[in-house]
C-alpha cells in the first residue's frame, strides 16, 4: 500500500528525516513511536505532500505509484487521508459542509456519520473554531470517515483528549479502519471477512492509544532515523522501561 | 425620550471627507406608480440585485424612490406604516420631533446638503406590539447622471414591536457619476427589535455618504447588516448607536469587498450608556485591489456593559486593508474586547482542505466563501448566489 524508500527530508534548510525506509502492507496498522522533535509529524506531512517539507532524495510509493512530487489533493484522491494533531480553524465554513466536501463524489450521509463519530451537535459549527482537543479529534475522524481513504495517517490521535473520550476515540478509529471487536459483532463474522481493513500509520509518543486499537507493527523514529521495527507492544514495553535513548542504542 | 447630551453628539465622528464637486441637486420628477407591474424590467433587475422585489412576494411593504421622487410606497399590513418622508410629516405632526435628533444637521457638508435641499427618503414604522412577520423593503435608486441625491429616512420600531427592513441602494447601469447622501434616524423603543439589512450596489464612480444615528431604549435590539460586494467609487459612513436603556442590544455585521479603484471607509460607533447594554460589531472585508478602512468604536460609560469587536480583513493580491478597532472604558466593571486580523489566506488552511481532496482553486474559494459567510438572519434569497459569484470572480486573484 505505502512504500517509502531512502527518504531524506529538509525543513527550512535543516535535514529532519534521514534515509527513511518503511513499508505498510494493505490492511495493516503501523505505529510510529518517537520522542518530541524526532521527525514523526514531518514524515506524515511529507507523505501527504505539504509545502515546507522538501524531499531531497528518496521516493514515496502509494498503490504502486510514485507520489513523491504529486500535489496534495491528488494524493488525497488516490486514497491517503490524514488526521491532524492541530488542524486550523476556518471561519464561516460549517463542519457539515466540509464533511460533504470530504466525501467528494462518493455518496455520504453526513448525519449518520456524525452520529457514529458522536459529533452531530457540531455540524453547524465553524470548522475547528473553539473546538476542545477531543472535539478536534472527533471532527478529524468524521472528515476521514466521509473521505474513506485506503491509508489513514493519524498524528497523535490521543493528545489533548481526556481519559473518558479516549475510549470513544479508539472505537471511532476502529470503525474507520474496519477493525476491532465491536465492528465484528455488529456486522457478523462473515460480513467482516469480506470487508478489507484499511491501512494506517499512527503517530504516538505516549503509546496510550495502543490500549484501544490493534497494531500490527511498530517503528521507532529517533533524531530523524528509523532505528527499530518490531511488535508495537514490545517496543512500547522497552520505551517504558528504558526510554527512547536506550531503544536507539540497542538498535544501533 | 430625552435630548441627547452634547457629549454624545461629540462622539459622532465629524467627517467632511472630500468628494467631487459639480453634481446637480435636482432631477426630472418621476410619476408615482400605484402598481409596479409596468416598471422597466432593467430597473426591476437592478432592484432585485439589492434584494428589492417588485412582485412584493414575501414582503410586508415596499418603498421605492427614484432620483428625487417617491415612485411607489405600499403596505399590505395594518401593523406597518411605510411612506415618503414628506407625506409622513403631513400625516404625523409629531414626526418633526424625530428629525435631526440623532444626526445633527450641522454635522458636516452632507448633512447640511440634506437639510437645505432634501429629496424625500422613507418613513417606516412598526406599530406598538406589532410582530411584522415578513420584511419591509425599500429601494433608493439613482438614474440621473451626475445627481446629488439627499434623502432623509426615519424608522420607528414602537414598543414591543418587531420588524425587518431590507434596504437596497443601486444605480442605473449606465450611470457614471453621482453622489448619494442618506441621513437616517432609527428609533428602537422599549423591548422592540429592528433588523436592518442594507445592500449596496452602486456604480464604479458613485460617491456614497450615509449619516446614521440609532437610538435603542430599554430591552430593545437593533441588528444591522451591511453588504457591499460590488465596485463603488467611494463610501464613507460610521453610524452611531446609542444603547440608551437597560439591557439594550446592538449587533452590526458587515461584509465588504473592494475591487481596484474602490475606497470603503466604514465603521460603527456604539455608545453603551446603561447597565446590561451589549454590543457586537463584526466586519469581514476582502480587498482585491481597493482600499478598505474598517472601523469600530465602542464607548462603555457605565458598569455592567459588554462589547466585542471583530475586524477581519483579507488582502487577496493587492490593496490596502486598515482595521481600526477602538475600545473606550470610562468606569471599572465593563467587559470589552476586540479581535482584528489582516493578511492573506493562511496557506495551512488551503493545504488542509487540499488534504481532503479539494484542488487549490476550490480550497481557496471555499475559504473565501466561508470568510464572507457571517451568519446573517433573514438575508434575501439570491444574495448567497451573488456572494458565490463574487467569490468565483475574485478567486483567481487569490492564487
Amino acid at each position: 500500500m505505502l512504500k517509502i524508500e531512502d527518504l531524506v527530508v529538509e525543513v527550512e534548510g535543516r535535514t529532519i528525516l534521514n534515509r527513511i525506509s518503511l513499508e505498510i502492507p494493505e490492511g495493516e496498522t503501523h505505529i510510529l513511536f518517537g520522542p518530541n522533535g524526532s521527525g514523526k509529524s514531518t514524515l506524515m506531512m511529507t507523505i501527504m505532500g505539504f509545502s515546507g517539507y522538501r524531499v531531497k532524495s528518496g521516493h514515496i510509493w502509494f498503490k504502486g505509484e510514485d507520489i513523491t512530487r504529486m500535489p496534495i489533493h491528488e494524493r488525497a484522491r488516490l486514497g491517503i487521508g490524514v488526521a491532524f494533531q492541530r488542524p486550523p480553524a476556518i471561519n464561516g465554513l460549517k463542519t457539515r459542509d466540509v464533511v460533504s466536501l470530504c466525501a467528494g463524489q462518493q455518496p455520504a450521509n453526513v448525519e449518520e456519520l456524525a452520529q457514529k463519530a458522536n459529533f452531530a451537535d457540531f455540524l453547524d459549527r465553524d470548522l475547528n473554531l473553539n473546538f476542545s482537543g477531543g472535539e478536534m479529534k472527533r471532527s478529524e475522524m468524521l472528515q476521514l470517515m466521509a473521505q474513506s481513504p485506503d491509508l489513514v495517517l493519524l498524528d497523535e490521535p490521543e493528545s489533548g483528549v481526556d481519559l473518558e473520550n479516549v475510549v470513544l476515540l479508539g472505537e471511532i478509529i476502529n470503525e474507520l479502519l474496519g477493525r476491532g471487536v465491536r465492528q465484528r459483532e455488529k456486522e457478523g463474522p462473515i460480513a467482516h471477512r469480506e470487508k478489507k481493513s484499511k491501512s494506517a500509520l499512527v503517530i504516538t509518543h505516549t503509546g496510550h492509544i495502543l490500549n484501544y486499537i490493534t497494531a500490527d507493527k511498530g517503528h521507532v523514529l529517533y533524531n530523524g532515523v528509523l532505528c527499530c521495527a518490531r511488535n508495537a507492544r514490545e517496543i512500547l514495553q522497552w520505551i517504558r522501561e528504558y526510554g527512547y535513548e536506550e531503544c536507539f542504542r540497542c538498535a544501533s | 425620550m430625552r435630548e441627547l447630551d452634547d457629549k454624545n453628539k461629540a462622539a459622532a465622528r465629524d467627517d467632511n471627507s472630500s468628494h467631487k464637486t459639480g453634481y446637480k441637486d435636482q432631477a426630472d420628477p418621476h410619476a408615482y406608480l400605484e402598481q409596479l407591474d409596468n416598471v422597466d424590467p432593467e430597473e426591476a433587475r437592478q432592484w432585485l440585485n439589492v434584494g428589492v422585489d417588485i412582485t412584493g412576494q414575501n414582503r410586508s411593504g415596499t418603498f421605492i424612490q427614484k432620483d428625487c421622487s417617491v415612485l411607489h410606497s405600499g403596505c399590505g399590513s395594518a401593523d406597518v406604516e411605510i411612506m415618503g418622508i414628506s407625506q409622513a410629516l403631513q400625516t404625523h405632526d409629531w414626526l418633526s420631533d424625530y428629525m435631526w435628533r440623532l444626526v445633527s444637521p450641522e454635522k458636516d457638508d452632507y448633512t447640511r446638503m440634506t437639510r437645505d435641499i432634501p429629496h424625500e427618503g422613507y418613513f417606516i414604522r412598526s406599530l406598538p406590539g406589532a410582530q411584522v412577520a415578513e420584511p419591509v423593503q425599500s429601494c433608493l435608486y439613482i438614474s440621473e447622471e451626475g445627481l446629488s441625491q439627499h434623502v432623509h429616512n426615519v424608522v420607528i420600531a414602537e414598543e414591543n414591536s418587531s420588524i425587518h427592513i431590507i434596504t437596497g441602494c443601486a444605480t442605473a447601469e449606465h450611470l457614471r457619476s453621482g453622489l448619494h447622501v442618506g441621513v437616517s434616524e432609527f428609533y428602537v423603543k422599549k423591548n422592540a427589535t429592528l433588523h436592518f439589512t442594507m445592500i449596496h450596489r452602486w456604480g464604479e464612480q458613485i460617491e456614497v455618504r450615509p449619516r446614521t444615528g440609532i437610538y435603542v431604549e430599554e430591552g430593545g435590539t437593533v441588528v444591522s447588516n451591511y453588504i457591499s460586494l460590488r465596485p463603488v467609487g467611494s463610501l464613507q459612513m460610521n453610524p452611531v448607536t446609542y444603547l440608551a436603556g437597560k439591557d439594550s442590544v446592538a449587533r452590526f455585521n458587515s461584509i465588504l469587498v473592494a475591487p481596484p479603484g474602490c475606497e470603503l471607509d466604514t465603521g460603527s460607533t456604539v455608545i453603551l450608556e446603561h447597565p446590561g447594554a451589549r454590543a457586537e460589531i463584526i466586519s469581514r472585508a476582502i480587498t482585491t485591489g481597493g482600499t478598505i478602512i474598517a472601523r469600530g468604536e465602542m464607548d462603555a460609560r457605565v458598569e455592567g456593559v459588554k462589547g466585542h469587536l471583530e475586524c477581519k480583513g483579507l488582502i487577496l493580491k493587492e490593496g490596502i486593508m486598515h482595521a481600526i478597532p477602538e475600545l473606550v472604558g470610562r468606569v471599572p466593571g465593563v467587559d470589552m474586547s476586540h479581535e482584528a486580523a489582516v493578511g492573506k489566506i493562511d496557506q495551512r488552511e488551503i493545504e488542509y482542505l487540499m488534504a481532503r481532496g479539494l484542488d487549490e482553486e476550490t480550497a481557496v474559494s471555499t475559504i473565501v466563501r466561508g470568510f464572507l459567510n457571517v451568519d446573517i438572519e433573514g438575508l434575501p434569497p439570491g444574495l448567497a448566489e451573488e456572494i458565490d459569484q463574487v467569490v468565483s470572480e475574485t478567486q483567481h486573484d487569490a492564487i
